[in-house]
């Protein structure tokens, strides 16, 4: 039986990210989830789960997680490089920047696993629609939030966008994609909303080769629908 | 009147004109709610500095319920003969509360009436509390809402506690850990339900946004959990916790309407203006602020007496004893569709449930942010007294996605494009009973679904 680890859900899943892994759930009806809580030594410390899962937190979160986390820098990395299937949405990404800079200047020093830093301005929310390419997959998604990604944002791209805002305004690159991690700033429902992806993720990345999308017909007919709307260039994408 | 900042000609010249703008749109026909404030507010920046205020100003604000209190407070004060500027017809934010205080005022910026009773918006205090300051202000709750707009509760609650006045006296909501932890420093007293309640379901619902104890990390033991992260609960490791309640709902009464209330004060026996479980969380809210402003329980219970349930939010027609229900399950907005989702779930019958509760105006130029469907517990919706859920709108296969998700059975969904047409796809040879769940935005829908199914209940009962 296969394991995948539910990073600290009880605080980070504030953007119906818990939608992602109750798909999951659905689609993989024999596998275990782990939920690990805050107070609990990580399952990816011992183990190597099949996917391990991060998703959307408060910014004071951010740095209790970053201080979890930081014991554990060096097996994040050995985990990434032997392509253990990691994802995480929204503002989980920024944990494994170099930093996150307040508006006052201030710095919370993060994994520094990849060239990029976050930048919040709290009282400026950013929302948008998303459409991009990962591969040959058509990819849509939502963003919500208060920061920007600055630094080399276009070393590890993961989708490249063709309307909406990367991970600032000036790069059509968005979110982070190295060996089998894949780290975005869209929201929530990322696996519900690009069933396609979502496919590749279970039979490709994770080598689940028989893995079924659950609901097939309904979760396909919503993706065609969104994918249409989001082409029409009448759809405002801010 | 409270005293302002003096007054300069550029506000004098600005009120002038907005009195006059105010005049010309009611002559319009409008209700010149929103437009004047904002165009005072632009033109006078420091407007509502200057403006007079009125002497004593009860203050709602909150996630969830303070229009139906902010109403609630301000009929019974009128009630009791106070003569009050609301903004119940109005914008709860800045320029609403600005052409409230306008049309009170005398062509001199004075204020006309010695009192206020203000919804005031959570995410907006930024820019009201600096010049208008609640002498009581009442937070009903503190719960996710809009992702766009309220990002998350500690956004919020960072808001509120940088903003409440210090003078203010709170009336806060004893349930809410969120909430109930604001502005530590001011004078408060709590509210909240101390019974079980049988039409609420205990469940691990999908949002609880109050796990673990913001001091210092440990998870958090509840007593227990009446929805979401309303409930009761402690450290285990330090002294955060839940409050003793000062106005406590000690019985909730559905058949006969009543709900019983201890407050500092005595017991009150008042009259319950709904069927669900938050409408004895606004009743014990406007309790707890009329008791703290000085009114008496009996004068309280004698308002409560005379009032109705809010046609908008609530609205329902029975014909041959079968009844259509309209409810308002706002839309963006998780923890409140979540409970009424729940409302119907208890309702007794075989019900057919409509759904349309799509974003009106995201609808017309862009394309709806859906993740708050996966943060609703249409789980409620799985329930064998509901023997169908008909969803209507351009995000109807999202939702159908949703509500397979939540378990419900494939042959009981019913999914179609367009609001209005559900109507037609309702069985009623399997309900006996139908709830139109909508959006603030869409009553015009509900109420056109309303008229269509009432005629099939009429033919049917005839053809019987």
């Amino acid at each position: 039986m296969i394991r995948i680890e539910v990073l600290f859900s009880e605080f980070c899943g504030i953007f119906a990210d818990s939608s992602n892994i109750r798909y999951l759930e659905k689609c993989l009806p024999d596998a275990e989830f782990v939920y690990t809580a805050y107070t609990d030594e990580p399952l990816f410390v011992t183990e190597t789960p099949a996917l391990i899962y991060m998703g959307a937190m408060s910014e004071s979160t951010q740095e209790k997680v970053i201080s979890k986390l930081m014991p554990y820098r060096d097996r994040i990395k050995e985990l990434i490089e032997k392509d253990v299937p990691i994802l995480l949405t929204n503002n989980a990404m920024e944990i494994l920047g170099q930093y996150i800079e307040n508006e006052d200047g201030s710095r919370i020093q993060a994994l520094n696993l990849y060239p990029f830093y976050a930048r919040r301005d709290m009282m400026h929310r950013f929302n948008c629609l998303v459409r991009g390419h990962y591969k040959e997959f058509e990819m849509v998604g939502f963003k919500t939030q208060f920061t920007m990604a600055y630094g080399d944002t276009d070393a590890y791209p993961f989708i490249h966008v063709d309307r909406g805002t990367g991970m600032n305004r000036d790069t059509a690159n968005e979110g982070i994609h190295d060996h089998n991690l894949f780290a975005t700033y869209v929201i929530g429902p990322l696996l519900i909303l690009n069933p396609l992806f979502t496919r590749y993720l279970l039979r490709e990345v994770m080598k689940l080769e028989n893995a079924e999308l659950a609901f097939e017909s309904v979760i396909m007919d919503a993706y065609e629908r969104r994918l249409k709307e989001f082409k029409d260039p009448k759809t405002d994408f801010n | 009147m409270k005293n302002s900042k003096k007054k300069t000609i550029r506000f004098y010249v600005t009120l002038a004109g907005i009195k006059v703008l105010i005049k010309v749109l009611q002559l319009c026909g409008r209700n010149a709610t929103h437009v004047p404030g904002r165009k005072a507010i632009n033109i006078c920046p420091d407007f509502l500095d200057q403006i007079d205020k009125p002497e004593f100003i009860i203050g709602i604000t909150g996630t969830n319920g303070k229009t139906t209190v902010s109403n609630l407070i301000a009929d019974v004060m009128q009630d009791n003969g106070y003569d009050i500027v609301d903004n119940r017809f109005g914008g709860n934010i800045d320029s609403g509360i600005a052409s409230a205080l306008i049309k009170n005022s005398t062509m001199g910026g004075h204020m006309k009436k010695k009192y206020a009773v203000l919804e005031i918006d959570e995410r907006m205090t930024t820019k009201i509390f600096p010049y208008v300051q609640p002498d009581i202000l009442v937070c009903t709750n503190l719960f996710r809402d809009s992702y766009r707009r309220n990002a998350h509760t500690e956004f919020i609650s960072g808001i509120l506690d940088k903003t409440i006045p210090a003078r203010s006296r709170l009336v806060l909501n004893g349930e809410d850990l969120i909430s109930n932890h604001l502005a530590m420093n001011n004078q408060r007293v709590y509210f909240g339900i101390e019974c079980q309640d049988g039409r609420t379901t205990p469940t691990n619902n999908i949002i609880n946004d109050m796990v673990a104890c913001p001091k210092c990390g440990a998870r958090l033991n509840y007593e227990y959990v009446r929805y979401n992260h309303i409930g009761r609960a402690f450290c285990p490791n330090c002294d955060f916790g839940s409050p003793e309640m000062d106005y406590a709902v000690e019985s909730v009464d559905y058949e006969k309407r009543r709900v019983h209330i201890r407050t500092p004060k005595g017991k009150l026996d008042i009259k319950l203006l709904g069927d669900n479980i938050t409408d004895a969380y606004n009743t014990v809210t406007a309790v707890a602020a009329l008791e703290e402003f000085g009114l008496s329980g009996e004068a309280i219970c004698r308002s409560f007496e005379k009032m109705k349930i809010a046609g908008t939010r609530f609205d329902s027609v029975e014909i041959n004893g079968r009844k259509i229900i309209l409810d308002v399950a706002k839309g963006q907005n998780p923890i409140a569709c979540s409970r009424v989702c729940d409302f119907v779930r208890h309702e007794p019958g075989k019900k057919a449930v409509v759904l349309i509760i799509d974003d009106f105006y995201d609808r017309q130029e862009s394309s709806e942010n859906i993740a708050w469907f996966f943060d609703t517990d249409f789980e409620f919706l799985n329930d064998p007294g509901i023997v169908q859920v008909v969803v209507g709108g351009l995000r109807c296969q999202d939702m159908h996605l949703r509500l397979l998700m939540a378990g419900i059975p494939e042959e009981n969904i019913v999914c179609c494009d367009k609001e209005t047409d559900t109507a037609e796809y309702v069985d009623l040879e399997k309900a006996e009973h139908v709830y139109v769940l909508h959006d603030i935005y869409t009553t015009q829908y509900a109420k056109a679904i309303k008229k269509r199914i009432s005629e099939r209940m009429q033919e049917g009962g005839k053809e019987a």
